[in-house]
Formats: structure tokens, C-alpha cells, sequence
């Protein structure tokens, strides 16, 4: 296969981004609006001060963790859908610790995230267990372990742990301090150690991936599932370490979100990070060092259109429309892309069956 | 109609699949399509219903030369495939197939179309109720539907490719009637692609063999599953150049004691086999006979239903496929580029995936050793390509690098298939340098001709039952012929 020229290579990247703004122009002056004045109030919202940006580094912790252990998911050839789950699971094991153990300071929060990762990895183990074991496909698992885990914490919110003043569907009660981050400052309330949690899971994950036995049967596993395993690349094994890692991290993105946003635990506390996540990953292509930039991108998008409805009279929602535009965009011009490459590789191939990740599960 | 081929090349890299095929089609008369897997037969149908194009080569209808794209313009021509797998849309029902199936689709009133549909199906015996969603019906039915679609198209030339797989006794009955009644009164020409012998006797007319891209032979029916065996194989065989050693004495590398395997379609039962390092063992029959269950057993990818299997002496009864290979065995898979390599993998990630062993990789140490492979093995491609932008005799040799260089017994489907002539032998220079080292080996072909140059001993297939030929050395083409075809019981014991 040639190498496109650089040239094609930037216009095929930089032409998504500018089509999906215009569109949403489009759709903004539809709804009666000055398109730019829209951009600014987003940019403004997002960086007015130091409160409205620890809004979009907040939303930023559990995005880029939830995308990171979509990598490694989506490497092994899985389509984690489970992950919102995983996340919803993280925060109800997180609640558990934060319920019942009195631990002093550092040690209680620590204690609670580590649950909140057993979380996440136990329900995104049986995802795994039922494709590898049970041939069901990860998608329906993971909608039926979605479902299951907002049921749960439903449950357990109007039940077992609901606050002594009692009949609230609403929320637990609020955790204690030490259950919760300490933030940089009062009106910059961002938890170092969270943004932390992310840089060391951006490093390790990577380096993992790279330069890891681990990886790299990971990366065989999601090519071609059956291949791999000729070579001996035990890649049940594989899929499943997959689906744990990332459930993990999403069990921390859960917990950091209950504990930040909430200070308690409420139903959809993984508020659909889980599902963008997967946009995220989506748009970066795979590759791991673009995640943060486009996670980034997208929590300025998220935080800063809060004061669209303040200014200018359009709801929030607006910035969900710019940001299903991009992805679809991007997905739309990978497409175009691919098309531009196979054309200019005119070889004959004979036709083999392509690998499809349902395939990683029969051992 | 009067369908002819001239000159049908068709190449897939290093496979040429279809060799200047040059063969002529007569209304009115069935036509089995013969040829061992990989002899070319389903390529040239799929280049004369329109699913493929050829590379060079033309196609003439009633003396017109005919140039079409697409399997649409072919039944435009009068060409219509039924593919092995029916396309229907699984949650329609039956008339909505029907319907969408038909140019204009949807436009088209519906009464109209089930009359047709009730017309063509009453005709034939079909029993296809319009309302019934396709997901209730059999294999055959939606055979039959589709049967239906294409003569309600005007298709006057049908291509069958293996339609008996998978339907009852009593549908292929009917199907047959069918075909002989489309053929004899209606004067359309069917085509049958099929390796089931019995099939092509009761059904055709006439029959084409193809072996390795090319058209070998054509003969009017009747004739003898003998016969037709001889013709997909070939008369004589080549004469015999390899010395083989004593292998008295030497250790047991694989025993089964009485083990039965279970496939989908057929099960190889009670068999009992040893085999001692040094050993070849040649396994032949046509395509789906049980030798694949055989070969996947060996390698401990399809476990026994019953029985045991040892392999240097360990009982490795039910256990998984990686402690297979750790025990010394290697497996090459017959859709080498699909089972065996990894698209998007680099030479280097190959190699690192078999020698690297520590949780951290030594990529340095890694290229270095693929950098020695690609030398010793003569491998055109750089440690960081991706192996799918080798050719395909390269991958091929990548192959045989990734292969342990002792292993304890080598299984082999169809090592050389779709290889020229430099390129096969090449491969079994390889194997024997393993086959030195002491190494078991267990292959299947469908060549004859590599079948009793390199086998030490030939176990026939036919359907699920083991033949043992005597002697390997000094069987004849005669002798295999009739044991592929199933005639166990013409053996003098």
C-alpha cells in the first residue's frame, strides 16, 4: 500500500473538524442565533475563570480514563459498550467503602477508589466471561450489564443505603469529608491526585501496549483472533485481561465522578461518559496519545456550553450537536480516507474472510 | 442458450485460480462442475454469474461476445448463481424476498408477485407459504425460494454451487426434479458444482474437471465414481525419487487409541493410530471426508468425543491447544493468510510473539532475530513491514519462519495448496528439514502425486470412515481412485 501524500493526509483531518463546525453554524443560525457569538460563549464558559475550568477538568478526569481503557479494549478487537456500567458499578462499590469503613484520612479515599476499580473490573469480567464462555456478543452483555447496574444502584439508593431521613430515590447520603478529594483550592476544586490517576494510567496503558508481551497479544488478539491463537497467543485470556483493565479504570472514572459531582451516590451518576468515551476513542483512531487531546476538547465543549443557555437563550444541548457532528464527520471522512487508499492500491487480493472481534472468544 | 468460455484467466496473487479455462455450455443439459477444492471450480462460476470479474478471457452468449459487472447484469443475460449460503433477508417473509429480489422491488403489486411466486413453486413441488418470515425456514426451502426468484427473473442458465450440503433427502429429491425438469423441458443449462460424486452421477448429464485452474477433462455421463476420480486426480503418478529410512525402533511420536471425533457433518469414529517420529503421514480423500477432524485433533484443536491420544508418550486427552504446542507440536492451518498470520502485525511483532517470552519486550532483539529469519528463510519484506504487504509466497515463507525448528509432530492441511511448482517443493524441503530433527508429521492434499512422493503412509478418507493403504510406496493411482470414491470393500484384506 503507498503512502498518501502529506498533503491528503492533513486535508483529511482538518476537513472533518471544519465541516462539523459549519454544519453546526448552519444549525445555530436555523435556531436564530449569531454562530459566532455561540463559539465565544463555549470558549468563555469554558475558560472565564478558574471555577468554569475545574468544571471542564472535572469532567476531563473520568473521560480520559474511561478513553483510555477503551484503547485497550478496542485493541483487543472488543466493543466495551459495557463501560457505562462498569463506570455505574465502580461508584456503587466506591459507595460501599465510603458507607461502611472508617479508615483515617488518606486510607479512607485510597480504599475507596481501589473498591471502586474491583468494581468495575468484576462487571466488566462477567461481560467477558459471558462472550467468551457464553458466545453472547459484548454489546448485548454490556447493554444488559448497563441496565443491570442503574437498576442496582437504584436499589440499593431507595433501599439499603438510603439516608435515615428516608423515601429519597434522589441520592445516598452525602459522604463523609475524608471520603472525599482534596482539591487544589475552593474555587478551583480539582483533585491533583486525580488528574495524577490519569497521567500515570495514560503512561502505563501506553507503555503497556507498546512495549508488553501483554500488548502485543492484545493487538494480535484484535486483528485476527483466530491467527493468534495458532501462534499461540492465548487470546481468551487476552480478551478477558481486556475487559478487567478497562473495567477498572472506568470503576475509577465512576468513583471520581459520584465523589466529585455528587459527594454521594445517585442513579446515572456515570452520566453517559462512558458511551462518549467511546466517541473518543472512535475519533482518535486508537492511538492512545490522541485521547487526551480530544477528550480535552470535548470537556471545553461540555463545560463551556452550560453558559449558552444564560447568554443566549439555547440550550445546553447544543454542544451535544456539535460534538455527534464531529464524530460523525470523522467517522464519515475515515471512510472517505479509506476509500482514497484502496483505490490507489489496485492489487487483486483474494477474498478472506475479515476478522471480526467475535471471534476472540471461541477456545 | 449456448454459453462458451475462452481463454478465463483469474489470479489471486500467487494462486492462479482459473488457467485459461475454454469450455462450452448447450442448453437443455445439466453439467457437473468437478474439481478438489481449490481446483478453481467455484472462481469460475463466480466470474460467470458476475461476482467476480475475470483478469483476461471472455464469455460468449449464443456467439455474442457478453461483458457484464455485477451479478445483476448477469442475470440480465440470462446467468443466475444460487450461492451455497441463500441471500435472503432473514426477517422477511417469504414474498417480500421474493418481492425485493425483482427489478423495481417495492413498486411491484404485491398480488401479482404471489401469484408468480404460488405459479413457479406449485410447478416444482415447492412448498413455500408466502407469509412464513425466511428465519422459519430450512436450507433447502430457501434454496428453493431462491430458485424461484431467479427463473421469475428469466434466468435461463442456473449455477448450483454444493446445493445438497445441508438439506434433507427428501428436499434434494425434489431439488433434483427440479433441475431435470428445468433442464429437459424448459431446455435451460444447470450448472452443478459439487464434490459429492454420488450427486453428479444421479443429476448430470455430462461433467467438466477442473485441477488447479485448469479444465482436465470432460466426459458424457454415465459414468463411474472410479471414473470420475481418476478424472480429478490424474492417471498416473509421478514416478517415486524419495528414499525412505527404516523407522524401526524409532520412539512413538502420537498414538489414538480408539478415538472418535465429532464434526458437523460427519464423525470419524473408533480410530486407532500411531505414528513414530520420522514418520509422514499422508492423508487424502475429498474435500470434508474427516481427514480436517484428523489433522485438528492432532493439534489438539478439536477435542475427542471419546478415546484417548498420547503424544510422546503424555496423554493429552482433552487438553487445550496451547499445551499442544507446547508439546511440541506446530499446526498450519489450510487458509494459511487467514489462520496463521496477523494483517496489520509487522514481521517483527510475528517474531516477537513467538520468541519473546519475558513481560517486556526486547524490540531491539526482536527485529534482530526477525532481520536472521527473513535471511535463512529468503523472506522479500523488512523486519517493519506489515505482513499483509508481502506477496503471498513471501507470507509463505514467513510461515514456515514462525515454525518451531524441533517440533515434535508437524500437522499439515494442505501445506503447498495453490503453490507453483518451485514454491511447494521449496515448502518441503523445509518440512523435511524438521521431518530430520526427528519430527512426526501429518499432512492431507489433494495431489495425489505429493500424497505418495512424500508420504511413509496413506490413510483414505470417505465419509468419516479410515482406510489404511498397504503399501504407500507401490500403490497406483487405480488404488487410490477407488478408495477416495469409497469402494473400501473391492480391498483384498
Amino acid at each position: 500500500m503507498k503512502k498518501p501524500s502529506l498533503g491528503l493526509q492533513v486535508g483529511l483531518t482538518v476537513l472533518p473538524i471544519i465541516v462539523s463546525l459549519a454544519i453546526t453554524a448552519i444549525l445555530i443560525i436555523a435556531a436564530g442565533a449569531d454562530p459566532r457569538a455561540v463559539f465565544e460563549k463555549v470558549l468563555e464558559g469554558a475558560f472565564r475563570n478558574s471555577r468554569s475550568f475545574a468544571n471542564v477538568l472535572n469532567f476531563l478526569i473520568p473521560l480520559t480514563l474511561v478513553s483510555i481503557g477503551l484503547v485497550v479494549t478496542f485493541t483487543a478487537g472488543l466493543w466495551n459498550i459495557g463501560v457505562e456500567g462498569q463506570m455505574m458499578m465502580g461508584a456503587i462499590f466506591m459507595t460501599w467503602g465510603a458507607l461502611n469503613l472508617t479508615l483515617p484520612e488518606p486510607f479512607q479515599l485510597i480504599a475507596q477508589i481501589l473498591i471502586g476499580m474491583l468494581g468495575g473490573g468484576l462487571w466488566a469480567l462477567l461481560a467477558g466471561i459471558l462472550k467468551t464462555r457464553l458466545g453472547v456478543h459484548e454489546i448485548f452483555g454490556g447493554v444488559a450489564l448497563n441496565a443491570l447496574a442503574n437498576v442496582l444502584s437504584i436499589y440499593l439508593i431507595s433501599g439499603p443505603w438510603q439516608p435515615p431521613e428516608g423515601g429519597s430515590v434522589r441520592s445516598t447520603v452525602p459522604f463523609r469529608p475524608e471520603s472525599l478529594f482534596t482539591v487544589i483550592a475552593p474555587d478551583f476544586s480539582v483533585s491533583l491526585f486525580a488528574l495524577l490517576i490519569v497521567l500515570a494510567a495514560l503512561v502505563i496503558v501506553w507503555l503497556a501496549l507498546r512495549g508488553t508481551r501483554w500488548g502485543l497479544q492484545l493487538k494480535a488478539t484484535g486483528k485476527n483472533a483466530r491467527s493468534a491463537r495458532l501462534l499461540g497467543v492465548p487470546t481468551t485470556r487476552s480478551a478477558l485481561s481486556a475487559f478487567v483493565v478497562c473495567g477498572m479504570l472506568a470503576g475509577i472514572a465512576g468513583t471520581h465522578r459520584a465523589i466529585t459531582v455528587y459527594e454521594s451516590l445517585r442513579p446515572l451518576a456515570s452520566g453517559g461518559i462512558g458511551f462518549l468515551g467511546l466517541l473518543v476513542v472512535l475519533l482518535a483512531a486508537n492511538r492512545i496519545l490522541l485521547v487526551p487531546v480530544i477528550t480535552f476538547l470535548f470537556a471545553v465543549i461540555v463545560g463551556g456550553s452550560t453558559r449558552l443557555k444564560i447568554a443566549l437563550q439555547l440550550d445546553s444541548s447544543l454542544s451535544g450537536v456539535l460534538q455527534e457532528t464531529l464524530v460523525l464527520m470523522m467517522l464519515l471522512f475515515a471512510g472517505v480516507r479509506q476509500r482514497v487508499l484502496t483505490r490507489r492500491d489496485t492489487s487483486s487480493t483474494p477474498e478472506a474472510s475479515p476478522s471480526t472481534p467475535a471471534e476472540a472468544a471461541h477456545e | 442458450m449456448e454459453i462458451e468460455l475462452h481463454h478465463i484467466h483469474k489470479r489471486f496473487g500467487p494462486v492462479h485460480a482459473n488457467n485459461d479455462v475454454n469450455l462450452t455450455f448447450h442448453g437443455g443439459r445439466i453439467v457437473g462442475i468437478l474439481g478438489e477444492n481449490g481446483a478453481g471450480k467455484s472462481t469460475l462460476m463466480k466470474i460467470l454469474s458476475g461476482y467476480q470479474p475475470a483478469d483476461s478471457g471472455e464469455i460468449h452468449i449464443d456467439g455474442q461476445r457478453v461483458i457484464y459487472h455485477g451479478t445483476q447484469q448477469a442475470i440480465q443475460h440470462g446467468i443466475g448463481m444460487l450461492q451455497q449460503d441463500p441471500l435472503d433477508v432473514a426477517a422477511f417473509t417469504v414474498l417480500e424476498n421474493f418481492i425485493y429480489g425483482q427489478p423495481g422491488g417495492q413498486q411491484l403489486p404485491r398480488k401479482a408477485a404471489a401469484e408468480q411466486l404460488s405459479t413457479i413453486s406449485r410447478r416444482f413441488g415447492f412448498e413455500l407459504d408466502p407469509d412464513t418470515p425466511c428465519y422459519h425456514l430450512s436450507i433447502g426451502q430457501r434454496q428453493q425460494l431462491e430458485i424461484v426468484r431467479l427463473l421469475a427473473l428469466g434466468v435461463k442458465t442456473l449455477i448450483l454451487d454444493e446445493p445438497t450440503t445441508g438439506i434433507s433427502a427428501e428436499q434434494k429429491q425434489i431439488l433434483f426434479d427440479a433441475l431435470r425438469e428445468l433442464a429437459t423441458k424448459d431446455g435451460m443449462s444447470v450448472l452443478l458444482v459439487s464434490h459429492k460424486l454420488e450427486d453428479v452421477i444421479a443429476l448430470c448429464h455430462e461433467v467438466a474437471v477442473l485441477r488447479a485452474g485448469r479444465v482436465v477433462g470432460a466426459k458424457e455421463m454415465p459414468a463411474t465414481t472410479r471414473q470420475l476420480v481418476t478424472l480429478m486426480f490424474g492417471q498416473e503418478l509421478a514416478p517415486q525419487t524419495r528414499t525412505r529410512e527404516n523407522l524401526q525402533g524409532r520412539p512413538e511420536a502420537v498414538r489414538l487409541d480408539g478415538v472418535t471425533l465429532r464434526g458437523k457433518r460427519l464423525s470419524v469414529e473408533n480410530l486407532s493410530l500411531s505414528i513414530r517420529a520420522g514418520e509422514v503421514i499422508g492423508l487424502a480423500g475429498l474435500d470434508g471426508s474427516g481427514q480436517e477432524l484428523l489433522l485438528r485433533a492432532c493439534a489438539g484443536l478439536v477435542k475427542p468425543a471419546s478415546g484417548r491420544l498420547y503424544l510422546g508418550g503424555h496423554d493429552m486427552t482433552g487438553q487445550s491447544y496451547r499445551q499442544f504446542l507446547a508439546q511440541g507440536v506446530a499446526f498450519g492451518a489450510a487458509g494459511r493468510l487467514e489462520e496463521g498470520l496477523v494483517g496489520g502485525l509487522t514481521l517483527t511483532e510475528h517474531i516477537a510473539l513467538i520468541t519473546e517470552t519475558n513481560t517486556v519486550i526486547d524490540w531491539g532483539r526482536a527485529r534482530q532475530h526477525t532481520a536472521d529469519q527473513i535471511k535463512l528463510y529468503d523472506v522479500r519484506g523488512r523486519p517493519e513491514s506489515r505482513i499483509e504487504t508481502l506477496s503471498g509466497g513471501n507470507q509463505q515463507r514467513m510461515l514456515m519462519a514462525l515454525m518451531p525448528q524441533k517440533p515434535l509432530l508437524l500437522v499439515l492441511e494442505q501445506p503447498t495448496r495453490g503453490l507453483d511448482v518451485d514454491s511447494a517443493r521449496w515448502i518441503w524441503e523445509q518440512l523435511f528439514t524438521r521431518q530430520a530433527t526427528g519430527a512426526a508429521m501429518v499432512f492431507s492434499t489433494p495431489d495425489l502425486d505429493e500424497l505418495v512422493t512424500y508420504s511413509d503412509r496413506i490413510l483414505v478418507f470417505y465419509s468419516g470412515q479410515v482406510y489404511e493403504v498397504k503399501d504407500a510406496t507401490r500403490t497406483t493411482i487405480d488404488e487410490l481412485g477407488r478408495l477416495i470414491g469409497g469402494h473400501f470393500e473391492e480391498q483384498t484384506q
